[in-house]
């Protein structure tokens, strides 16, 4: 064995992280949003515990208005590898029906993801989630840390946070404190493309392309994926080969037109693209909220 | 180089991931303030590596007009920046990590802001590092500030550093310049005990020599800066270097799998290798080297890996797995660096929290031997150490940890120090040596014991601590309760406040690194005392909780009774006997517990008094004369009883 690829290397270094955070934390959880990003989190959380299985559940913080493939590809991911999968839905929201037409792209995020997720770490007593975000994802994501502190309000507090030296995390706590970890830090959305290729790592098909019924809408195609979605006048979905470089809540998620239907010709198709992944997202666009004050929500 | 990307990937998509997937990985650090062009540096590697994508194009074309410093053309410094507006919110900034890519590695930058705060950034960002990229701008040379980002350097380790002369293009590409910078910065360098260095002159805003040779330096024959970054050979000591497993988890599944998991530190290992468990010094032989994708023949440090052992031995979370032929050594004293990373000062005697590998530990500090000005090199006496000083300290940990010096290995002898209250990381250190004098000094067995002593006395000894404001009270209640016992027959000393300062702590002023010390020297008398079989009072305002649990710490189980005199600080002040409060609120007096220093009240005291004026002294004292009886204290050890 000669020196290690790159591949390898944050392969190792993501597998130390989760054996480092599992190990000193009394509750931990795996936040799972069935993306590509998701399974390769899931993959190397498998790797770190091999023979076990990894020491927590996963948590899958739902909206209801994910695409309907999402769902059968978590449910499917879950019963093979035998992992404890909670499913939380914010009741109140499920009670009041709050859904991206009505109530807008913010609110709905606000209340499903950002509120919903609160929720969910308190009521099962989660001390330490671990969650897919990249450095390399948003300008403003480069000096998150790996190991990140939250406040009792889950809010992320930026003068709370820790300097970190080389493979030491430190994962202490104050009462009521909690942290989120982030072993793909180091990764870009290249390398996690590059690895779900080397390892034949499942993803959602709707990455890639396929003849899927779309409207266009406000710049975007939009995917009509069930009968919840109220037609504008004059708009008629369409057969249009497309496919999705992110997943999220099929009304907030652009579709872009492809034709790559394999894993080879998707990752050809980024090298040549000249759009930025997280273009694809209706909710970055939101003028109410950047990354930054999602984040100090406790979005992530 | 990006064209040839380009060409590969629309032609022969699977031939470009088989080329890529075999990529290394480097990690650098640049070293550099923003005047000397270092986000446009970076700015203009992940442009080149096509890194930037259109809609990011589109806000750097239209942001470059708005904002930009280079007259409307692309200001690459604008893809990185971010950390200025982040300084205006306030937020604490460290290090941003960048990434780009090129034919044959990736990389990781880390990018460190300049000016305050340098020396923990720039820590925390080389720690992590193979290389160094100082930048110097042809204009200035080798400064100060160049001296101190190579010194950091080479003590977090680096050996590779490139000096990229940087802005020649405004010195007319001069070689003279070009050539005075190199040869000043080898010779400073030399001293650091850097060797392995590579000049290059260039332009970032140019571009001259960052990908391709540039025709502005037809004298200089030397690797263009990417061309260098792609191939250099990063001396990895850590692959020749012995064996090291920091165990990080236990892996369990049933009980016929017991396997340690870790990430490799050091060296190679290989099933039926002789290895021994540190600290407990068991051996036993390696039996699978067992990963999710199947056992391996080999494994090399940087793997994460789980391992079987051939026999049964006592191995858990925090212990090293070694090479048998050359274990890492075991010790809890040693010399080491500390860089101070909090904005709260560093307290000799204070208890923290080391994180060394896997494994964390109490520890204190010593007062530094002395600290290091980072621009001058020059060694300083320092007391204590302040956010962003380095020095040189000895430090003593509560257990024996498996180690190797920082120069041998990053990963065994970096570590972090925690404060136990806050949690937050106040340091990073590089161990050197272990210190041999604990091995020196050893306890006389002696048969004449505590518990001896004390059955003569008829008593169980104890420290009795009253804690609280100034003027609260204490000493008051203190002398009453000595009265009554003494009026008992009971054998007792106290040890007050201002007894103690005007002798043993007649060096120590009212800083918190004085106070913390002040308390260290009474607990240790106070432990003394206890050992003859005397009941200790000890009257102190000891505001700092830790200080307090470090007392409690050094005597046994029911010797330490912590009793709060609980008065409000309006009460206290109001009594004000000494007229110290006064002094204090009018600036006479820093450092005034209450007034311009905390008192942190305990959380659990043995026993609380009301001391707000509602109860008096005497009554006070009788409750802690109850407590005492109560707690057993004023009766004889029982016979056979241990000490």
């Amino acid at each position: 064995m000669g020196r290690l690829t790159h591949l390898q290397r944050l392969e190792a270094e993501s597998i130390q992280i989760f054996r480092e955070a599992a190990a000193e934390s009394e509750r931990p959880v795996m936040l799972y949003s069935v993306g590509k990003d998701s399974s390769v989190l899931l993959h190397l959380a498998m790797k770190a515990f091999h023979p076990s299985l990894p020491p927590f559940p996963l948590l899958h913080v739902d909206t209801t208005w994910k695409f309907r493939a999402m769902y059968d590809f978590r449910d499917k991911v879950a019963a093979d590898l035998g992992i404890d999968l909670i499913v939380h839905q914010n009741p109140e929201c499920v009670e009041r029906g709050i859904n991206p037409f009505d109530h807008g792209s913010a609110t709905h995020t606000d209340m499903w993801k950002t509120q919903g997720l609160k929720q969910a770490l308190d009521m099962h007593g989660f001390d330490l989630a671990f969650g897919g975000a990249r450095r390399d994802e948003e300008k403003s994501r480069a000096k998150e840390r790996v190991f990140s502190i939250r406040s009792a309000q889950h809010r992320w507090d930026p003068k709370a946070q820790r300097p970190e030296l080389w493979r030491l995390y430190n994962a202490g706590r104050q009462p009521g404190q909690s942290i989120r970890v982030f072993p793909l830090s180091n990764w870009t959305e290249l390398d996690v493309w590059q690895y779900i290729h080397r390892e034949q790592i499942p993803i959602v098909p709707l990455y890639l392309a396929a003849q899927r019924p779309v409207v266009e809408r406000d710049g975007a195609l939009i995917m009509v994926d069930d009968d919840r979605m109220p037609l504008r006048p004059g708009e008629v979905p369409e057969q249009r080969s497309v496919r999705f470089r992110t997943l999220g809540c099929y009304p907030l998620t652009g579709a872009v037109e492809s034709s790559a239907s394999t894993l080879t010709e998707i990752i050809r198709e980024m090298l040549l693209t000249t759009s930025s992944e997280r273009q694809g997202r209706v909710i970055d666009h939101d003028s109410s909220g950047s990354m930054e004050k999602k984040k100090q929500e406790g979005y992530f | 180089m990006a064209h040839t990307t380009n060409d590969l990937v629309a032609t022969d998509i699977e031939a470009y991931l088989r080329l890529h997937e075999h990529k290394s990985l480097l990690r650098f650090i640049t070293c550099g303030s923003v005047d000397d062009g270092k986000s446009t540096l970076i700015g203009r590697l992940l442009y080149d590596s096509k890194l930037v994508f259109s809609d990011h194009l589109a806000a750097l074309e239209s942001d470059s007009k708005k904002v930009g410093t280079q007259g409307g053309e692309l200001d690459f410094a604008l893809l990185v920046d971010g950390l200025a507006a982040e300084r205006e919110q306030g937020i604490t900034i460290d290090v941003a990590y960048r990434f780009f890519s090129t034919e044959r590695r990736k990389f990781i930058v880390a990018d460190t802001p300049g000016h305050e705060q340098y020396t923990r950034n720039m820590v925390t960002g080389a720690s992590t590092a193979d290389l160094a990229v100082i930048l110097i701008d042809a204009r200035k040379g080798v400064l100060t500030q160049t001296r101190r980002h190579s010194y950091l350097v080479s003590l977090l380790g680096i050996r590779n550093i490139v000096v990229a002369v940087n802005k020649l293009d405004l010195v007319d590409y001069s070689q003279e310049v070009f050539d005075r910078i190199e040869a000043d910065y080898r010779s400073f360098a030399a001293e650091i005990g850097l060797s392995d260095i590579v000049c290059i002159p260039m332009s970032a805003l140019a571009g001259d020599n960052i990908t391709e040779p540039s025709p502005n330096t037809p004298w200089y024959d030397g690797p263009t800066l990417v061309g260098h970054l792609e191939t250099v050979e990063i001396a990895d000591d850590l692959h020749t270097g012995p064996f090291r497993l920091p165990v990080q988890w236990v892996n369990r599944p049933n009980l016929d799998f017991r396997g340690f998991s870790g990430q490799i530190a050091g060296g190679v290992v290989r099933p039926g290798d002789r290895v021994r468990a540190l600290p407990s010094g068991q051996e036993s032989s390696i039996a699978r080297i067992v990963t999710a994708d199947g056992d391996l023949d080999e494994a090399v440090a940087g793997q994460s890996v789980t391992v079987t052992l051939m026999d049964e031995i006592d191995v858990s979370r925090g212990d090293v797995i070694a090479a048998a032929s050359e274990p890492a050594a075991v010790a809890d004293q040693f010399e080491c660096h500390l860089v101070w990373m909090s904005d709260e000062p560093m307290l000799p005697g204070r208890p923290y929290l080391l994180k060394l590998g896997s494994r964390t530990t109490g520890v204190t500090v010593a007062q530094p031997k002395y600290k290091v000005n980072v621009n001058t090199l020059e060694h300083a006496a320092a007391r204590t150490l302040e956010l962003n000083e380095i020095g040189v300290c000895n430090i003593h940990l509560d257990r024996r940890v498996p180690f190797d010096p920082y120069t041998a290995n990053r990963d065994m002898g970096g570590f972090i120090l925690i404060d136990r209250f806050t949690r937050a990381t106040v340091a990073a250190g590089l161990l050197h040596f272990a210190l041999r004098r604990a091995d020196n000094v050893h306890w006389q067995a002696v048969e004449v014991d505590k518990t001896a002593r004390a059955r003569l006395k008829g008593q169980r000894p104890a420290v009795v601590w009253f804690t609280g404001l100034s003027g609260a009270g204490k000493s008051t209640i203190a002398n009453l309760v000595e009265k009554r016992l003494h009026d008992q027959g009971f054998h007792t000393y106290l040890l007050d406040g201002d007894n103690v300062r005007h002798g043993l702590g007649r060096d120590l002023g009212f800083t918190d690194a004085d106070r913390v010390e002040n308390i260290r020297r009474t607990a240790e008398v106070a432990k003394l005392m206890v050992d003859s079989g005397v009941i200790v009072l000890a009257s102190f305002i000891s505001p700092f909780r830790a200080e307090r649990d470090m007392a409690r710490s050094l005597l046994g189980d029911g010797e330490f009774v912590e009793v709060h005199v609980d008065a409000p600080l309006s009460v206290a002040e109001a009594r004000d006997r000494k007229g110290l409060y006064a002094k204090a609120r009018r600036g006479e007096l820093a450092h005034f517990t209450g007034i311009d220093s905390p008192y942190e009240p305990p959380e659990t005291p043995e026993l609380r008094l009301d001391a707000s004026g509602s109860v008096s002294a005497e009554e006070n004292a009788g409750l802690v004369v109850e407590h005492l009886r109560r707690a057993g204290i004023l009766e004889p050890p029982a016979p056979g009883a241990e000490a």
